[in-house]
């Protein structure tokens, strides 16, 4: 290690510390206004320091029947947002273990194929695609449902090549020894397979919470009533009645509501976040 | 690829493989086919009948203006949004390589954001700088700045830019730090004992080895902001003011989706097929070169 100078220490420290005010700043200042009055709000500049109305406006944001977006409740809307996330989440890892089991643990007909089948969905993202695939969703009954909120985003290219990139690290030796013991491919996946696979599970997991929480065009498009929003959609709802009846301190409970969930999650599950933010966008 | 063991069955592959293929075909391969075949059609405009007409809605699309325009937003937006947020991301990331003692804190705090939708850092932003209640709004026109994003055009372009950058950075963070661990520490005490000062050390050894990270990392958020920012536009510009922040691929989605003009934006998705077709490429080329499948 080469020899610091304690001022630049201190100036690597200093310059740390604006960077994360910055970042941080729009976020505390979301939850800042959270906690003021209504008119307290409209009349910029806004406070430096938390208010004193953070359990009323919360209580009334949450359980209070008002601040809601066309008579519906933002625990319905965050109920949506948790199911839409869990779903995808569970479903591409599930179906890309699956995809990449077989592609590697298997020998037949057009493998290679299908693997460049998964492979090519990554060049097409639901923005290049808008009308057919509503037009899809339309056909097939599924606006408006959970389903289609989270069945055409759970084919994953790349979960199935983070998970074959994984399983061709294991030694053959092992699949050998498996099936001298007498195990099935069905044995082998369950006892062997998916235990040795729980961190890169995580990581996913993870990563793909995110994903399906912040997601913004695919619920716009395949939701029309108003109670089946998810969080995100139905605070753009909120802001965009903006007249000078809008709620803004309610606004603001919601946004942080809409905020917190996938913060914990990355905050508590900081060590599989960047492990799988690392490997599957390689 | 080396020979591995396998199992010998013959249906259970497939039916593995079933559900993902079922899903790729029916919203990816499906919906995308229909897609190229609608760019070559052209619809009467009761969409009753539909004549091909080859390339004609490409020519059209390409020689009109608000396309030119949206591509334009598009490439300006994009260059910015990648640029700063990485060069923000690069600047702290080598000052908290400096740091010991609480660097694990630092990294914390700084990767959060990466939790915030798009469409909420763009309403968080709109909330600190509209007109009427935004703070800072407040004091930049208290300095006597005429500020207001949404009459102003080059200003709603720096706002979108400033919120989809700040999303961006802890991303850009993450990948730079590790990058900057990855660099052999004798490389820079050796340049160090050569008399090389810091910023020295930092263009001539540091930056260059950060080179494949920092183009990997470009095309990545190229891709974001070309992509993954609809959110920040539909929620807090809507494309305007007039069509001053109208990207690619909000106009896709408003021609699409909200004008039904189907043959036109047919032909604009195949454009953006392309444009992701040719990024991917780029990306993966980058990619074989690093990664060794075993």
């Amino acid at each position: 290690m080469i020899g610091q100078s304690r001022s630049r220490t201190v100036v690597a420290h200093l310059v740390m510390i604006v960077g994360i005010l910055i970042v941080a700043f729009p976020i505390y200042y979301t939850f800042v206004a959270s906690t003021l009055t209504l008119r307290e709000i409209l009349r910029p500049p806004l406070p430096l320091l938390p208010g004193g109305e953070f359990f009323h406006n919360y209580y009334a944001a949450l359980f209070g029947g008002i601040g809601r977006i066309g008579g519906v409740g933002v625990d319905r809307l965050l109920i949506n947002s948790t199911i839409m996330a869990l779903g995808i989440a569970v479903g591409k890892i599930a179906i890309s273990i699956l995809s990449a089991y077989a592609i590697v643990f298997f020998r037949f007909p057009l493998r290679m194929f299908f693997f460049w089948t998964i492979f090519i969905t990554l060049m097409l993202p639901v923005e290049v695609r808008i009308l057919p695939t509503y037009k899809v969703m339309v056909d097939l009954n599924l606006i408006d449902t959970y389903t289609g909120l989270i069945l055409p985003l759970i084919a994953s290219a790349t979960a199935t090549l983070l998970f074959r990139q994984f399983f061709m690290t294991i030694p053959a030796e092992l699949l050998e020894a498996a099936r001298v013991d007498g195990a099935g491919p069905w044995r082998f996946f369950k006892d062997i397979l998916l235990p040795l696979s729980r961190t890169n599970i995580a990581a996913l997991f993870v990563i793909l919470f995110i994903y399906g929480w912040t997601q913004y065009l695919w619920p716009l498009l395949v939701t029309n009533s108003n109670d089946m929003n998810t969080i995100v959609i139905g605070l753009r709802k909120m802001i965009s009645f903006a007249d000078a009846d809008t709620e803004w301190h309610l606004v603001m409970v919601t946004c942080m509501l809409a905020i917190l969930p996938p913060v914990l999650v990355v905050v508590l599950m900081q060590r599989w976040f960047v492990r799988g933010l690392v490997e599957t966008e390689k | 690829m080396t020979a591995r063991g396998t199992f010998p069955h013959r249906l259970l592959p497939y039916l593995l493989l079933a559900p993902q293929l079922a899903i790729t075909l029916v919203f990816f391969y499906w919906p995308a086919a229909q897609a190229l075949y609608q760019s070559l059609l052209r619809e009467d405009p009761f969409g009753l009948k539909s004549r091909f007409v080859g390339l004609a809605n490409f020519r059209r699309v390409l020689s009109e203006p608000s396309y030119l325009n949206s591509l334009e937003v598009t490439v300006i937006f994009s260059v910015a949004t990648a640029v700063s947020a990485m060069a923000i991301a690069l600047l702290l990331a080598t000052m908290a390589d400096k740091i010991v003692k609480g660097r694990g804190l630092y990294r914390t705090l700084m990767i959060w954001p990466y939790a915030v939708a798009p469409a909420i850092a763009g309403m968080l932003w709109l909330f600190l700088f509209n007109p009427t209640m935004g703070t800072f709004a407040y004091m930049l026109r208290s300095t006597g700045y005429n500020w207001d994003p949404l009459l102003n055009g080059n200003q709603a372009m720096v706002l979108i830019i400033a919120a989809a950058a700040w999303k961006q950075i802890s991303y850009n963070f993450l990948f730079f730090v590790a990058g900057l661990q990855s660099i052999p520490r004798t490389l820079i005490e050796a340049a160090a004992i050569d008399g090389a000062g810091e910023t020295k050390r930092f263009w001539t050894i540091v930056f260059p080895l950060l080179a494949p990270i920092t183009f990997f990392l470009l095309v990545i958020n190229t891709t974001y902001a070309f992509f993954d920012t609809f959110g920040i536009i539909h929620a807090v510009t809507g494309g305007g003011p007039g069509k001053a922040t109208e990207t690619l691929v909000y106009k896709v989605y408003n021609d699409g989706f909200v004008n039904l003009q189907l043959g036109s934006s047919a032909a604009q998705s195949v454009i953006l097929m392309i444009i992701v077709i040719a990024l991917t490429a780029v990306q993966f080329r980058y990619v074989e070169k690093r990664v060794h499948y075993g």
